[in-house]
């Protein structure tokens, strides 16, 4: 029984049928399935390289982490490539377009001397409640200002509001 | 219907559970806090990896 090779879409991973379930060898598998539906995972791999792209370090689980890192590879590749089909290509991965423009620009330009290997990954203890093995994945060179910049401008906003509608009160 | 012919003795039960403890986990000290930490871990209280990987110092 020849099994076919799937397409190696992101987050790609191919069916076992019952046949190879109960007496083949692993041969042509790779790739974890994380107890998702295909849907699922290729959804919540998009959402993570947004996140990673976005903020260039995320902290989650170490599968999900190790699983993470060829998607991101490949998009970091096709930011480098930089022409319209390759900006289309990740486009239909990541949705965003923000995104997609901070990986032909910034990214690209910083990754046009590396062969490879933009990403690390940290393992990062164990977390509580499941012990799962937890793990930071990183971009190489990354900028550590750029992680959770919006939340922290909203909240310094916030504050400055929070400031102005506190004087006046206590002036009263 | 398959059914144990004999009760299990207490020592043929232990002897049977003699490999079943759990190891203490490995441990090292932080190379720049000092703290112990896992092997090949972020270090939980500094943040650090091989002295230069930060991710936000917790301070524990
Ligand atoms: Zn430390």
């Amino acid at each position: 029984m020849a099994a076919a090779v799937g397409k190696r879409t992101p987050g790609f991973v191919r069916e076992v049928t019952t046949a190879e379930r109960s007496n083949a060898m692993r041969h042509g598998l790779s790739g974890r399935k994380l107890n998702r539906t295909s849907s699922h995972r290729k959804a919540m791999f998009a959402n993570m390289a947004v996140a990673l792209i976005t903020h260039e370090q995320i902290h989650t689980t170490l599968p999900k982490a190790k699983e993470l890192r060829p998607i991101v590879e490949k998009l970091i590749t096709l930011g480098k490539r930089g022409n319209l089909h390759a900006r289309r290509q990740a486009l239909s991965t990541l949705r965003d377009t923000k995104v997609v423009d901070k990986l032909f620009s910034a990214i690209a330009e910083r990754y046009a001397e590396r062969s490879g290997g933009y990403t690390r990954v940290l393992r990062a203890g164990f977390r509580y409640g499941d012990s799962a093995p937890m793990a930071y994945i990183e971009l190489v060179d990354r900028d550590p200002e750029v992680k959770g910049a919006e939340d922290k401008a909203r909240a310094a906003e916030q504050a400055a509001l929070d400031g102005e509608l506190a004087a006046p009160a206590e002036e009263s | 219907m398959a059914v144990p012919k004999r009760k299990i003795s207490t020592s043929k039960r232990n002897m049977r559970r003699s490999h079943d403890s759990l190891k203490a986990a490995g441990y090292v000290e932080c190379p720049s806090c000092g703290e112990y930490k896992l092997p090949h871990h972020v270090c939980e209280s500094c943040g650090t990896y091989r002295d230069r990987e930060v991710a936000e110092a917790s301070g524990i």
